[in-house]
């Protein structure tokens, strides 16, 4: 049970957005421009970073719903996020990939942890300043957005397809859109 | 040295939230709202539970700008400053209401995880009158702070030591708040948005 009363049958962030509009607006303007804004990495590479810190943090509904957004960009690929999920550096994504997932690793940690070889490591491999900027936030919003969800213990469902179908949503949508639309379904 | 390059001069996030307007216009929004929308806890209350998950994660910077913003809030005279270091040190033995002191607990929780939030610590405040909103509230504004004090360490901004430093952010802060600032102006110039 939550800590707070929220809206029945909600699951995962969405209960203490409709609680709260007042900070679920700019919490989905930042997620949107995180994730989703035009950027030289690809959704796809910024929803896998979401992903990641999400597991490392054990958030099971954030890990849950970025990676079904992150399955979605890639075709339906769920093995591949369940490797980055458990084991990137062995996984078939880019150098450069694995670079800033390392990163986003150590901000999930403590941002002090972030050595200027891991930063060395990640412009060898072609990341820009913005990239790197980019991927320490996300995974510093993650830490934020995993705290929000477990430390409220809102309602984490178990069924994948209901995660494959938020995670279509998600990339169609976009968030500010999606959870609109959303707490709008739950509400009819 | 920091792991980007920021423009000269700009302390801590200043550095970051000039590099990205775009991802700052949220997060200024959310602090804002956060920290000092209408609320039954005061600002000053609010900027101590920012203040003290700042300093459980070690965040120079974050903890000594959101201690003068509280302290500023309080009148900012020394006893203001000491209360917040007593806050910092040990909220359970600080002069400050039961409620404060559970929903303190609570944000230390969430800073270490959000698992570790037990209904007992929700019962405690809830025995002392907190209401849903006040911990809701109290879980974001420690999540939130989990985030900036992982964004001003994890890219190695510049986090001076003068205090004097402190105290004028302290103030513009408190006078001004988070939303629709011009980070990019220095220190000095920065008594306006």
């Amino acid at each position: 049970m939550a800590h707070i009363q929220l809206p029945e049958g909600i699951p995962g962030i969405l209960g203490p957005m409709a609680f709260s509009p007042e900070t679920a607006k700019p919490l989905n303007q930042l997620a949107e421009t995180l994730l989703r804004a035009p950027s030289s990495l690809p959704q796809a590479d910024r929803e896998m970073i979401a992903t990641y810190v999400s597991a490392q943090n054990d958030c099971h509904f954030c890990q849950s719903a970025h990676g079904a957004a992150a399955a979605h960009y890639l075709g339906g690929n769920e093995k591949l996020v369940g490797e980055i999920k458990h084991n990137f550096e062995g996984a078939a994504i880019p150098d450069k990939l694995k670079a800033l997932l390392a990163i986003a690793g150590k901000v999930q940690k403590d941002g002090k942890l972030v050595s200027s070889e891991d930063v060395a490591r990640a412009r060898h491999q072609g990341a820009t300043d913005q990239e790197i900027h980019d991927t320490v936030l996300i995974a510093a919003a993650f830490c934020m957005f995993n705290r929000y969800v477990d430390g409220l213990a809102t309602w984490a469902p178990t069924d994948p397809q209901l995660y494959r179908e938020n995670g279509k949503r998600l990339v169609e949508e976009g968030y500010v859109q999606a959870t609109a639309s959303l707490l709008g379904d739950a509400e009819n | 040295m920091a792991h980007i390059e920021f423009a000269e001069g700009l302390p801590g996030i200043r550095g970051p939230l000039a590099f990205s307007p775009a991802t700052t216009k949220p997060l200024g929004d959310l602090v804002e709202v956060l920290l000092n929308g209408p609320h039954t806890l005061t600002p000053a209350e609010r900027e101590m539970i920012a203040t003290y998950v700042s300093s459980q994660n070690d965040c120079y910077y974050c903890q000594s700008c959101h201690g003068s913003t509280a302290a500023q809030h309080l009148g900012g005279g020394a006893a203001a400053y000491k209360l917040i270091d007593q806050v910092k040190q040990d909220y359970e033995a600080a002069p400050v209401s039961d409620k404060m002191k559970a929903l303190l607990a609570i944000a230390g929780k969430v800073q270490k995880g959000g698992k570790h939030v037990t209904t007992d610590d929700v019962e405690r405040a809830r025995r002392h009158g907190a209401t849903d909103k006040e911990i809701h509230d109290t879980v974001l504004i420690a999540a939130a702070f989990c985030m900036f004090n992982r964004y001003v360490d994890g890219l190695a901004t510049w986090q001076p030591r003068d205090p004097d430093i402190y105290r004028e952010i302290g103030k513009q802060t408190a006078s001004l708040g988070y939303a629709r600032r011009d980070w990019k102006k220095p220190l000095a110039a920065a008594t306006t948005k």
